[in-house]
């Protein structure tokens, strides 16, 4: 961090960015809360509306950060909530065993990743895709699973349907805002320095000692566990696997809708398109293929017309930064304290210096 | 055994087919289009629609399907490619994986879920065969199906080394700002290349719909199959993804003897394996897995 001289001031924080930070513990108290008031479906819906988040955080850690686009990540949904029906059938509690089943998953990306991320663009995309097809066979083989008829996380049973619902979203919503604070303080950090060269140019991050690899696996292990709870907490939610749900690739199809009509690249991005796709899916998800056909040519549209995506947008143009993981230069000559306002600083504040 | 053995060289046939679109874009554009399979789906279902609607065979319906696909494959240069590859390399990925998400579900949402085949359409060529020496049996569609692939991929590489269409497209696939101060238009060349590429998508659905079953699904597995051979088949020439096509479908046919649901773990495994002895051993990044050498070529 460099020495504050007179005239440029580097800051992190701005006036709307301590708002925005009283704001989310605000909210994240009021959603504690929320099942004493909400309804049970209501209750159901916010879980879903977490696990939502929580995927697309960490696929936009990897795509939007890590600069690694994967159209595999089913594979360590279907893993976390496989390792969880293992880990239970062994006599481990259900709820420790969703928790205990993402370490796993995490543990084995990282063999993974020193494989996996020697692979380029599209040749890692697909790569994933292929491993996530071999493992939803290999899991088929489980005699525990039944093939395709899957199994049941039985041992959730001996809660009540009430206990049941207000634990599990109790632990989504502890689970999504360890997981936000996790990435929010990696990309705070030296870790976050590196991340945002590397999603500006490889090459050159490389030329000047960032540890490209390092960082890759790290956000590559970070989402692979952070996924896996979101697959352990979906099988909570609706108790039976089938793999065939799990392993579907229209999950990775979801992160990616989400990531990008948020804004590829941006925390609050990936937070804002989780809420877009949970408000579409609850006006649109009854009508099926019609619904599935408009979150495709979305991203398409998207990827095309606005590839910066919703925040991305937002961001540019007015300046705004609510959750602050760069610094920001900001002129004195020219500096209002407001500064949600548009000024000449907007193409230093544009981008994020590190 | 070796009954099996020639049945796999034979699907490897269909693989090539599959794969040597998939590989011919990668090394022209740089892009690994993800729509791939679903575009070969696509085919399949027009020509099933033809045949079951207006009783064309889909022999003949190639006539009219193939052309369509290669208008197809050029509006998606044109409209949709070209315009994802400014943004990076990323973007394209992002781009045809939406498009495939529409492809198939439009497909379900136009001809439901049954599973389709056009073998009814074919007559007996479905399952005629020849008796080989040894009391092999060998399917006739089977046979067709690997001659095509092979004429295919020889066409494809005289066409890129001889002719002056074909080495416009290599020299933009080497280096597109270079070959445009010669007077190569690269926007034209790549389009045409996108064009090709989707003809022999074309022939691969309707190769697909003839020797087995498909539904508005199976674009995904399709695509990993291409991807697969391409990547076996590796850095060599085009006849490359030819014994790629071959590796798979025998590694297939193997895993199916071993265990009732081998067939896909085997070709999945043995491409994991081809991957892994190929980044122990070169110990750089993959940037020429799929990559067609010009340098053999020219």
């Amino acid at each position: 961090m460099s020495a504050v001289s007179s005239s440029p001031v580097i800051e992190r924080g701005t006036t709307a960015s301590r708002i925005a930070a009283i704001a989310v513990a605000v909210i994240i108290a009021l959603l504690a809360f929320a099942p004493q008031v909400l309804s049970a479906g209501a209750v159901d819906r916010m879980t879903a509306l977490f696990i939502y988040v929580i995927l697309a955080a960490m696929w936009n850690a990897l795509a939007g950060f890590g600069g690694l686009v994967s159209v595999g990540q089913q594979v360590f949904f279907g893993l976390g909530a496989y390792f969880a029906i293992r880990l239970a059938d062994v006599g481990l509690n259900p709820f420790a065993a969703l928790f205990v089943s993402a370490i796993v998953v995490g543990a084995v990306s990282w063999p993974l990743s020193l494989f996996m991320l020697r692979l380029r663009n599209g040749e890692f995309a697909i790569g994933m895709w292929v491993i996530a097809a071999l493992t939803h066979l290999l899991v088929n083989l489980d005699r525990l699973v039944q093939g395709e008829t899957g199994t049941s996380l039985i041992s959730l049973n001996v809660y009540d349907a009430g206990t049941r619902r207000t634990v599990i979203y109790w632990l989504a919503l502890a689970s999504m805002t360890a997981l936000l604070a996790i990435l929010f303080g990696l990309l705070r950090g030296s870790t976050g320095a590196a991340i945002r060269a590397i999603r500006d140019n490889e090459d050159a991050a490389a030329s000047v000692g960032v540890r490209v690899t390092g960082t890759k696996r790290l956000l590559f292990v970070l989402a692979a566990f952070g996924i896996g709870i979101a697959g352990a907490l979906w099988l909570a939610t609706s108790i039976t696997f089938q793999p065939k749900t799990y392993f579907n690739v229209q999950w990775t199809a979801y992160m990616i809708f989400m990531v990008l009509v948020g804004g590829i690249g941006t925390f609050e991005g990936a937070i804002l398109g989780a809420l877009v796709f949970f408000l579409i899916e609850t006006w649109f998800g009854g009508t099926g293929v019609w619904y599935l056909v408009g979150l495709g040519a979305t991203a398409v549209l998207f990827s095309l017309f606005l590839p910066r995506g919703l925040w991305g947008t937002i961001e540019e143009r007015f300046g705004l930064r609510l959750l602050p993981v760069g610094y920001r230069v900001r002129l004195l000559a020219t500096a209002v304290d407001g500064d949600a306002t548009p000024s000449p600083q907007q193409s230093t504040t544009s981008r994020e210096k590190a | 055994m070796s009954n099996q053995i020639i049945q796999g060289v034979l699907l490897g046939g269909y693989y090539a087919l599959i794969a040597c679109g998939l590989s011919f874009m990668f090394s022209v554009m740089r892009i690994i289009n993800l729509a791939h399979g679903s575009l070969a789906v696509f085919a399949a279902f027009a020509l099933w629609w033809l045949a079951s609607r207006f009783h064309i065979s889909p022999f003949i319906g190639l006539l009219i399907v193939l052309p369509l696909m290669a208008a197809i494959g050029w509006a998606l240069q044109r409209f949709l490619l070209e315009r994802s590859a400014r943004g990076g390399g990323l973007l394209p990925i992002l781009t045809t994986f939406g498009l495939a998400i529409v492809i198939d579900n439009m497909l379900f949402e136009q001809f439901g879920a049954d599973t389709r085949s056009l073998a009814p359409y074919i007559g007996s060529l479905s399952y005629d065969s020849w008796e080989w020496p040894g009391s092999i049996y060998v399917g006739k569609l089977a046979v067709i199906m690997f001659a095509t692939a092979v004429i295919l991929l020889g066409g494809l590489q005289l066409f890129l080394t001889r002719t002056r269409l074909g080495r416009s497209i290599r020299a933009t696939s080497e280096d597109p700002d270079t070959a445009g101060l010669v007077g190569v238009d690269a926007r034209r060349a790549n389009a045409i290349a996108a064009a090709i590429a989707m003809v022999t998508v074309g022939l691969a659905g309707a190769f697909l719909g003839m020797r087995a079953t498909f539904d508005p699904y199976a674009g995904a597995p399709q695509l990993l199959f291409a991807f697969e051979a391409a990547v076996i088949g590796g850095a060599g020439s085009l006849w490359g993804t030819l014994i790629g096509g071959i590796v798979l479908a025998l590694a297939q046919t193997l895993g199916a003897q071993v265990h009732p649901q081998g067939f896909l773990i085997g070709g999945h495994a043995v491409f994991l394996v081809v991957l892994f002895v190929r980044l122990s051993t070169s110990g750089l990044g993959l940037r020429g897995l799929l990559r067609l050498p010009s340098r053999s070529a020219s």
